[in-house]
């Protein structure tokens, strides 16, 4: 088991090549002078310039990050109630209908969770913009953030806050001195997943939206069933360069999290 | 008031319950009741109006609203055979799909587990990575390679394989390459936990015996890992079902997929009903992959 073979460094190559290759294809050809996505003329970061020039797509831009930014935020708090609820409350009544509500949401199609959240929009006469946007963001991000939360729950030792609580803390007390440092860790993780979900959501948010209100994936999708240009390349690179920053340094947060809370390992 | 009463208040609105209730709320009016209204709307027919269907309930004289329920949307579906075969195309290309994902996703995920451990984390991130990258712009870096013109017919012609561009893009094969790329990531990892938490004694002891290293593999870990191979199925599968941007953005006009019937005639048509009886059909076709699903993870957690 533990012989590392050639067929195993294959498949990682192999694997690893398929996965990278045309996210790095997508960013050398946004640097690409010419207008032709295949034909290389040079460096060239006009196409980057050409993408500040544009208002339709800043403001996209602003429309994306607000959503994300509030929707990550709600849906964490939501999710990591919901992640310690599943946790630690043991055989409530309706238990089972809510850890099926919080799984769920990852796999039925998004297009049945965006048509089923435009009618309920339409149904409660909601004007549709950036406000039910990020209703249905929080919605389907709670329920990632929830099953982080729950996993690092399930996987630490509850006779802390048991000992907390016999020496007579609160719950509450007990919640925010003793849990909520412990979870930190998948929390922040939590947090990061739902913005860069909320990020990328192009279904959802082209059923719930609704005018002024076009989200950046809305944008580049439109230009995209126009043709591949280099523009829409150069705001990919700057998407997935953020994103893997964005990554990067939640690993980094993480790994040296542990390593203050295990300093013999 | 009463004692009796105000024992039932506080235990009604007690901190637990507070708690329990605040994500439960928001999930029963933000996903469970958003259910309900396609159902009824499914039993709508469409009119010329704003909302564009009829009336469920019509409120008369009585107390009580009538019903008008109309089976006209299913009745439809059933007889027009372009919503059967979307149906049958789509399960098909997802079947598929998981297969090819689920060989390539167990060779990375074994070889993974299998390699040095200072390896794994960075190649685990090197998983997860792709994973967090937006699903549209992935599915875009495809049209690139894959077209007429595209990267891989330069690679292909210049090197003298092919003297023919291949025609790939808008195309199901496309379709296929799109969804195992998009969802490798979904295989890999369920079936990484799984494989790093076997006990590697009894493929020691398998090996020990005498048993062939490749008889090993079949007989010993891979049942073993089977809770993570249904896991990423599971995950790739359901969501391929219902996919939307794969099929329009690298799919052909031969790749008819129900995400895409259905947001056509959300989007195109109009017509609210139809989209929620395709809707509650495609829904009613995962309900039994879904809770299987569920009860897997549900296990998992105890």
């Amino acid at each position: 088991m533990n012989k590392f073979t050639k067929f195993n460094l294959m498949a990682l190559v192999v694997g690893f090549s398929f996965l990278y290759v045309p996210i790095i294809l997508l960013v050398i050809f946004s640097f690409n002078e010419s207008k032709l996505v295949t034909v290389w003329a040079g460096f060239s970061t006009k196409w980057y310039a050409e993408l500040f020039n544009n208002q339709s797509i800043k403001d996209a831009t602003w429309v994306t990050i607000q959503v994300a930014f509030i929707s990550s935020t709600i849906a964490t708090f939501l999710g990591t109630i919901a992640g310690i609820v599943i946790t630690r409350f043991g055989n409530f009544k309706g238990r089972t209908l809510f850890s099926g509500m919080i799984y769920a949401p990852m796999v039925v199609p998004e297009v049945i969770i965006g048509l089923s959240l435009l009618l309920t929009f339409v149904a409660l006469a909601m004007d549709r913009g950036i406000f039910t946007v990020t209703l249905a963001h929080i919605t389907f991000s709670m329920c990632y953030v929830a099953v982080v939360v729950q996993s690092r729950m399930s996987s630490y030792d509850d006779s802390i806050t048991e000992a907390a609580l016999d020496l007579g803390s609160t719950p509450l007390k007990t919640f925010f001195v003793i849990t909520l440092p412990i979870i930190m860790p998948a929390v922040i993780s939590g947090w990061l997943l739902s913005f860069t979900l909320s990020l990328d959501d192009l279904v959802i948010a082209s059923f719930t939206s609704g005018p002024g209100a076009t989200t950046l994936p809305m944008k580049i999708y439109s230009m995209v069933r126009l043709g591949v240009t280099p523009e829409i390349n150069a705001v990919s690179t700057i998407l997935v360069g953020l994103v893997a920053l964005g990554v990067v340094s939640a690993a980094l947060i993480n790994k040296y999290q542990k390593q203050q809370t295990n300093p013999q390992t | 008031m009463p004692a009796t009463k105000l024992n039932l208040i506080n235990r009604i609105f007690n901190g637990k319950n507070a708690v329990i209730g605040i994500p439960y709320l928001w999930l029963l009016v933000l996903f469970l009741f958003p259910f309900l209204i396609v159902l009824k709307i499914s039993f709508a027919e469409p009119i010329v109006a704003i909302p564009p269907f009829s009336s469920f309930f019509i409120w008369g004289e009585s107390f009580w609203p009538t019903i008008q329920a109309s089976l006209y949307n299913y009745i439809f579906i059933i007889e027009d055979s372009l919503y059967i075969n979307a149906y049958l195309a789509s399960l098909k290309i997802a079947v598929i799909s998981t297969l090819i994902t689920l060989v390539i996703g167990y060779a990375i995920a074994y070889s993974i587990a299998k390699s040095p451990t200072r390896w794994r984390g960075i190649l685990l991130m090197l998983v997860i990575l792709p994973f967090w990258t937006s699903f549209l712009i992935r599915v875009y870096a495809w049209i690139g390679i894959l077209k007429t013109e595209g990267l891989l017919n330069l690679l292909l012609l210049s090197l003298g394989i092919t003297d023919q561009p291949l025609t790939i893009m808008n195309t199901n094969l496309a379709v296929y390459i799109g969804i195992v790329y998009s969802y490798l990531p979904f295989m890999i990892l369920p079936i990484y936990a799984n494989i790093e938490k076997l006990n590697i004694s009894l493929i020691e002891a398998a090996a020990d015996l005498g048993c062939r290293p490749f008889k090993t593999f079949w007989q010993i870990t891979i049942p073993l890992s089977m809770p993570g191979i249904l896991a990423g199925c599971f995950l790739v599968f359901i969501p391929a079902v219902g996919e939307f941007v794969i099929p329009d953005l690298l799919g052909g006009t031969e790749t008819l997929m129900i995400g895409k019937v259905l947001w056509l005639e959300f989007f195109a048509n109009r017509d609210w009903p139809l989209a929620s009886a395709v809707a509650v059909i495609l829904l009613a076709l995962l309900i039994i992959p879904i809770m299987y699903y569920q009860k897997t993870q549900e296990k998992a957690i105890k």
